[in-house]
């Protein structure tokens, strides 16, 4: 964990409710797909968790979505505005699992931390399979970033404006020898109940995000794990729904 | 030079910076940051002699200028307090620490004040007799002057380290709480634990927390704590240890101005993980502007 301080470069809106922003300074702290910085917003006591979606060395970008208080007010800030956040937290996927044709499941907001793992693993020459899944057209990000990176993609919405007409798990079919997935927990449930193995990324409401105050613990069959520090990711085998 | 050290009982604290219960874990997630041996002491997670898991989730919610937690005294259990996370503590903070201990029964408070009191790396017993986030214990011992001066009549008997009894907030005469602990042999109090409070998801219409209620701590909380430091540094002349709210080198003075000898930094170090070191960097600046030598001076200095 590192706290640093980093600069709004752009913040635009991007699907329905959802907007992209990218943010410059150190964030060399960040070592894999999957971990989510905490950022503290002028006004709020408590810093909001949001998965990176694409880092390098000095630059993050996140996207995410405006359901509340905290993430309106920050599709609201413009470029040039410093935030202060809490970088490399949590512990990513394990690339080192995917084998030759991983499977990436994301979910509405969790399909950010998707891209940075599909950008990892095709860098590593795998073949990287993408399902999205949305409620309907208007809130599709990201089809042609996934597929400009190399990763067939497949969409899948609610009420089938496009894609496939359904949720995540009627587009699985196919031969994978892995599932990363990252959504809400119905999602991550059903995808689960349709896999052998994977790594599934889960969401808590966190007090301090770095370990400290147990306010995001679940129960796992190794134990009781902190979604903040053990987690978010989860391989499938440890987790209790 | 100003002179930023403390004396509780005896012992001598660099400064009045300590961590509070809960919101510093076992000091490890911290020493990443900065090196944790600046700190006056650290007071670690609030330790029971069984395991627990706590609360269901979600056990924290956000307010205006603080938060609620519901934790629910999660820890690992005294045994493994003992037989692992001190000795990794000791790996990274050289100094004595305050032993904060929870329980659900008096013979529970009794044992796992006995057993941490033979830690060398203990220099402080602070037992909390006000979590109120657990059912059936907890706060209740730290509700009523008799049950909370037969917790420290009865920890005290087994224990030889200064005991400070961790008052709750949640009651209408905190100074009576305080002097009737006083008088049952406590050596200092530590005050305040968290306010009993809740939201409400208002889309759901659901009480946010699974717990329904949480205790409130953060700047919210600051000037209730800053008056009951002040009730009880009327009624007793054990020091206090003061708490609730504090998150800046001001806070600190104004919490001694009030009566506490020490200070301890709770949720303050949860949204800024770098909160107690800043604060204690910038003690001595704001002695020099305000013309304090020794801070010891100005313990209870506004009364
Ligand atoms: C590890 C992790 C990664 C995340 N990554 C993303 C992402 O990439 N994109 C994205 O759009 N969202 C992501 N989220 C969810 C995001 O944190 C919440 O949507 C956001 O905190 C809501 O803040 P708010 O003030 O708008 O909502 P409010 O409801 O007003 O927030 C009130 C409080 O509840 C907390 N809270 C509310 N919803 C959630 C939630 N789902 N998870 C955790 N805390 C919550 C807030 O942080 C705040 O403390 C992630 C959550 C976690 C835990
Ligand atoms: C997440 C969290 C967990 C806590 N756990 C404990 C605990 O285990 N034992 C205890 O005595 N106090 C506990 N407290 C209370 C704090 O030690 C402190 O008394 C209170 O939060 C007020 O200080 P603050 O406003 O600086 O946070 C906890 C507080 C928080 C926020
Ligand atoms: S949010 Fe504090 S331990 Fe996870």
């Amino acid at each position: 964990m590192e706290k640093r301080e980093f600069e709004v470069s752009s913040n635009e809106l991007i699907a329905s409710n959802t907007w992209k922003m990218n943010l410059l300074g150190d964030a060399r702290s960040i070592t894999r797909p999957g971990q989510f910085v905490n950022i503290e917003l002028p006004g709020f006591f408590l810093r909001r968790p949001i998965s990176v979606c694409a880092w390098r060395d000095w630059e993050v970008t996140i996207i995410y979505k405006v359901v509340g208080q905290g993430t309106s007010y920050m599709s609201r800030l413009e470029p040039g505005v410093k935030l202060d956040l809490l970088c490399g937290l949590g512990n990513g996927y394990d690339v080192t699992k995917a084998g030759e044709r991983p499977l990436l499941v994301g979910g509405g907001a969790g399909v950010p931390p998707m891209y940075a793992l599909a950008e990892w693993l095709i860098r590593d020459g795998r073949q990287v399979t993408v399902i999205e899944g949305f409620n309907t057209a208007g809130e599709v990000f990201y089809e042609r970033e996934f597929a400009d990176l190399g990763a067939s993609v497949r969409i899948t919405t609610a009420d089938g404006s496009v894609g496939t007409r359904g949720f995540v798990t009627d587009a699985m079919d196919g031969d994978f020898t892995y599932v990363y997935a990252c959504g809400p927990e119905p999602m991550l449930r059903a995808v689960y109940d349709r896999c052998a193995d994977g790594q599934f990324s889960f969401e808590e409401r966190m007090g301090c995000g770095f370990g400290a105050c147990m306010g995001c613990t679940c129960e796992t069959k190794y134990g009781y794990k902190r979604i903040c520090r053990d987690g978010p990711v989860l391989e499938r085998g440890e987790i209790v729904w | 030079m100003v002179d930023t050290k403390v004396t509780l009982s005896g012992l001598t604290l660099d400064n009045p910076v300590i961590p509070a219960s809960g919101t510093f874990g076992f000091g490890y997630e911290f020493a990443e940051i900065y090196d944790i041996d600046i700190l006056g002491s650290l007071s670690f997670k609030g330790t029971t002699r069984e395991p627990r898991f706590g609360n269901p989730t979600p056990r924290i919610a956000e307010c205006p200028s603080g938060m609620l937690n519901a934790v629910g005294l999660q820890n690992p259990g005294i045994d493994k307090v003992i037989e692992e996370e001190l000795p990794k503590l000791r790996q990274v903070f050289h100094k004595p620490v305050v032993a904060n201990i929870s329980g659900f029964s008096i013979d529970e408070y009794v044992e796992c004040c006995g057993r941490i009191d033979q830690e060398e790396q203990v220099g402080i017993i602070e037992v909390n007799i006000s979590c109120p986030n657990v059912h059936n214990g907890g706060m209740s011992f730290g509700t009523s002057p008799e049950s909370a001066a037969e917790v420290t009549r009865q920890v005290k008997a087994v224990t030889t380290k200064p005991v400070y009894m961790k008052l709750s907030p949640n009651v209408t005469d905190i100074a009576a709480i305080a002097q009737a602990c006083e008088e049952a042999g406590a050596d200092g109090i530590s005050l305040i634990n968290t306010l009993m409070g809740m939201r409400i998801d208002l889309r759901r219409r659901v009480p946010v927390l699974k717990n329904v209620t949480g205790g409130l701590s953060g700047p919210a909380v600051l000037p209730v704590a800053l008056r009951m430091v002040w009730q009880v540094y009327e009624a007793v002349s054990v020091p206090i240890i003061g708490m609730g709210g504090v998150s800046t080198a001001r806070d600190v003075i104004e919490m001694m101005l009030a009566g506490a000898t020490a200070v301890e930094v709770g949720a303050a170090n949860l949204k800024n993980p770098l909160a107690a070191k800043e604060i204690i960097e910038k003690l001595p600046p704001l002695m020099e502007e305000l013309g304090i030598g020794r801070l010891s001076d100005i313990i209870g200095g506004a009364h």
